[in-house]
C-alpha cells in the first residue's frame, strides 16, 4: 500500500492514475496487482455472444450491469454463408434476449462505432474482446484485450484483475510532413523496437506531433499498439479530446487529471516528425517495416482501404487527395471498405466517396471484411498493399497473397501507378 | 491443488532463459486437446519432462518466462502435468495474465537461477518464499490473495462456477 502523503505524492504515469482510479487507490505502483471495476465492456459478432451464452448459461449467472456492455456485429457481416449467419443470429438472439442498451448491428467496425458513439472517455477502466482493443487509448481511457474466459469473468462480477505496467513513452517531436501519417509513425516505431517491443506494459505516445493530430489519426496510433505488443497505447486526453467527444454525444468530462506527472519513472524514446519518410511493411510481418524507397515499383495488383486501422473519415481524405481527378492504374482493384456508416456518410456529403468511385474504387461494405480473410479474400497468388494492420500470412486469406502495408496515401499511389510508390511525389 | 502440497518439497525441473510459449505448447500439437498438447510440453529443451514430470515438480527457469504467442495453452499444460508452481526472475506479461486465470502459481524470484536441477525445494506461499536445499529463503514477490484464490480453484473459470454466477463480495477487499 503506497500512502498519499499530501503534498510529496508520487510522480505517476498515466497509466497509473487511470489504474488507481480504477482500483480505488489513490495511487499504484509498477508492478502491484489490483483489482479494477470495469467501466466499459465491448465484444463483438465473432468474439462474444457465441462463446460468452452457453458460458453464463452454464454458471446461470447474470450480466453485472448491461449499461456498461457494448456489443458490435462487424466481423461476420453482412452474412455470406451457413457459419456466418448462424454466428450473427446467435449475436441478434442474445442481444434480445438480454435487452442490451447498446448494439451496433452492421454500423462499421467495433473500434471505430464504439468511440463515435461516445462510449469511451477519459479516465475509464475498458475492456475488449478484440487484440485491437488498445484504440480506445486514444481517448486517455485504459483499455486493453481479454479473451472470452476473462471475458465471462467481467460478465459475471464487473471486475478485472491487472499487474499496473510500466510506461513507454513515444515522444514526437517537430510536424508531420505533407503525406506522412500516424500509420507511418506506427510502422517506423514498429519496425524499430519489433512486435515485442511495448513488452505488454502501456505505451504512451506524446509530444507535438501527437498533440498536432486529429483525433481519428490518434486511434490509429493507439489501436496499432497491438502490433507494437503493448496492453494499452494511451493518449493524453485534450481539446481535440472533447471535441470529438462532444460531437459524438458524450456528457461532458473533466480531462484535468489524466496526463503523466513530470518527473514520473518511464522509458523515454524521442523520435522527429519532421524527417519522417512513408514507410511500408513488407510481407509478412508489421515489423517488417521500412522507409518507402526501399520498395518503389514492387508491381501490386490489390489496393485495399479498409479496416479499424485504415478507413475511417480522416483516411478515406487522404485517399482521395491523392486519387482526386485520377483513374486508377490499369489491371488493378482498388477495394474501399470504410470502417463506420458514419465515415461512409460523411465522405459522402464531403464529396470524398465520389472521387474514390471516379477513380475506379469499389466500394465494400463497412465492415471487418478482407482484414481478416472473411467476405472476399485476396485470391492466391496476388499482391496486396493494404492500409490494415497486418500481414501475416494468409491473414486476408490466401497463404500465397503477398501483403504490403502502408498508409492511406501510400496505398492511393500504389493504385493510381500500379506499383508502390512515394505518394508525396504524386501529391506534390 | 491444496496449501498441504505446497509445503511438501518439490522437484526442480531447471530450465533456461526465454522459453516461450513454443516450447510449452509447441505449434504442431495445438490441433489437439490439451492432454495431446501435455505430452509435448518442453520436448524441444527437456524431452524427458513431458514423461517423467510428477504432480508437485516445479519449474525453474531465468527471465522472460512465457514470452511468445498469446497461447492459453502454454499455461494449460503446466496444469495438465501437475506443476505446482513456476519460479523465475520475470515473465512475459500476457504470460502472467494466462497462468493465473489458468490456475498456474508464478513466483517471481529474482534469486530462481540459483536453483539446481533435481533438487528438492519447500514453498511457503503465504510470505511467499523459497526455501532451498540448503536452507536458504529466497524471498519472491507477493501475490495477492485473490490470485492465490484463484490458483486454488483451479483457474477462473471454476472459481465462478464455486461462485454459482455469483459476484463474491470478498474480492475487492483482498486486493
Ligand atoms: S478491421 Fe481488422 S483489425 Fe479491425 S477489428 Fe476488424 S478484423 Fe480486427
Amino acid at each position: 500500500m503506497t500512502f498519499n502523503v499530501p503534498g510529496r505524492a508520487l510522480a505517476q504515469t498515466l497509466a497509473q492514475k487511470l489504474i488507481a482510479r480504477a482500483s480505488g487507490r489513490a495511487q499504484v505502483a509498477v508492478g502491484e496487482i489490483v483489482t479494477c471495476g470495469v467501466d466499459m465492456a465491448m465484444f463483438h459478432d465473432s468474439s462474444g455472444p457465441r462463446r460468452l451464452q452457453p458460458m453464463l448459461e452454464e454458471l446461470g449467472a447474470q450480466i453485472w450491469d448491461r449499461s456498461r456492455v457494448v456489443l458490435v456485429m462487424d466481423h461476420y457481416v453482412p452474412e455470406r454463408d451457413d457459419d456466418s449467419r448462424r454466428i450473427v443470429r446467435i449475436a441478434r438472439d442474445w442481444a434480445r434476449e438480454q435487452q442490451l442498451p447498446h448494439v451496433y448491428d452492421s454500423q462499421g467496425i467495433c473500434h471505430v462505432v464504439v468511440p463515435q458513439h461516445g462510449h469511451i472517455r477519459p479516465g475509464m477502466l475498458c475492456v475488449g474482446g478484440d487484440s485491437h482493443s488498445p484504440t480506445g487509448g486514444a481517448f486517455g481511457a485504459y483499455m486493453f484485450g481479454i479473451g472470452s474466459t476473462e471475458m465471462l469473468g467481467v460478465m459475471v462480477t464487473g471486475e478485472i484483475w491487472l499487474r499496473v505496467p510500466e510506461t513507454i513513452r513515444m515522444w514526437w517531436d517537430g510536424a508531420l510532413p505533407a503525406g506522412v501519417t500516424a500509420k507511418d509513425m506506427m510502422l517506423h516505431m514498429i519496425g524499430r523496437f519489433g512486435m515485442n517491443g511495448g513488452r505488454y506494459q502501456a505505451v504512451e505516445f506524446a509530444g507535438p506531433a501527437v498533440a498536432a493530430l486529429s483525433m481519428q489519426e490518434r486511434m490509429t496510433l493507439s489501436n496499432m499498439s497491438a502490433e507494437l505488443g503493448a496492453q494499452a497505447g494511451l493518449i493524453a486526453p485534450d481539446a481535440t479530446t472533447a471535441a470529438f467527444l462532444a460531437q459524438a454525444g458524450a456528457p461532458p468530462v473533466d480531462m484535468a487529471p489524466w496526463f503523466t506527472d513530470e518527473g514520473a519513472a518511464l522509458t523515454h524514446h524521442r523520435f522527429d516528425a519532421a524527417t519522417l519518410e512513408p514507410y511500408v511493411a513488407a510481407p509478412h510481418s508489421p515489423a517488417n517495416a521500412h522507409g518507402v524507397s526501399r520498395y518503389l515499383g514492387t508491381h501490386v495488383d490489390v489496393a485495399y482501404i479498409g479496416a479499424c486501422t485504415g478507413a475511417k473519415l480522416d483516411d478515406l481524405r487522404a485517399a482521395a487527395q491523392v486519387l482526386r481527378g485520377h483513374k486508377v492504374a490499369a489491371g488493378i482493384r482498388l477495394i474501399v471498405a470504410p470502417a463506420s456508416l458514419h465515415d461512409q456518410e460523411r465522405a459522402r456529403e464531403e464529396g470524398v466517396l465520389q472521387v474514390l468511385m471516379d477513380a475506379g474504387a469499389e466500394l465494400f461494405p463497412t465492415a471487418c471484411g478482407a482484414c481478416s480473410g472473411y467476405g472476399d479474400p485476396m485470391g492466391d497468388g496476388i499482391t496486396v498493399i493494404s492500409t490494415t494492420a497486418r500481414n501475416f500470412k494468409g491473414r486476408m486469406g490466401s497463404p500465397t497473397a503477398q501483403v504490403y502495408l502502408g498508409s492511406p496515401y501510400t496505398v492511393a499511389a500504389a493504385a493510381l501507378r500500379g506499383c508502390v510508390t512515394d505518394p508525396r511525389e504524386v501529391l506534390a | 491443488m491444496t496449501a498441504d502440497i505446497l509445503h511438501r518439497p518439490h522437484r526442480v525441473w531447471r530450465l533456461g532463459a526465454d522459453i516461450d510459449t513454443d516450447a510449452l505448447a509447441p505449434g504442431h500439437a495445438m490441433k489437439h486437446g490439451i492432454d495431446v498438447i501435455a505430452k509435448h510440453c518442453l520436448e524441444a529443451v527437456r524431452p524427458e519432462f513431458a514423461s517423467e514430470v510428477q504432480p508437485g515438480d516445479v519449474i525453474v527457469a531465468g527471465p522472460s518466462f512465457g514470452i511468445g504467442s498469446s497461447r492459453e495453452q502454454a499455461a494449460a499444460v503446466l496444469v495438465q502435468l501437475g506443476v505446482a508452481a513456476v519460479i523465475a526472475p520475470s515473465y512475459s506479461g500476457l504470460y502472467f495474465r494466462n497462468a493465473f486465470n489458468l490456475g498456474l502459481l508464478l513466483l517471481t524470484c529474482a534469486e530462481a537461477e540459483t536453483l539446481n536441477d533435481g533438487e528438492r525445494i519447500a514453498l511457503d506461499t503465504t510470505v511467499p518464499v523459497v526455501v532451498s536445499p540448503g536452507g536458504a529463503r529466497l524471498a519472491c514477490e507477493p501475490v495477492p490473495g485473490f490470485l492465490m484464490d484463484m490458483v486454488r480453484a483451479g483457474g477462473l473459470m471454476n472459481q465462478l462456477r464455486q461462485r454459482g454466477g455469483s459476484p463474491d463480495p470478498q474480492k475487492a477487499s483482498n486486493v
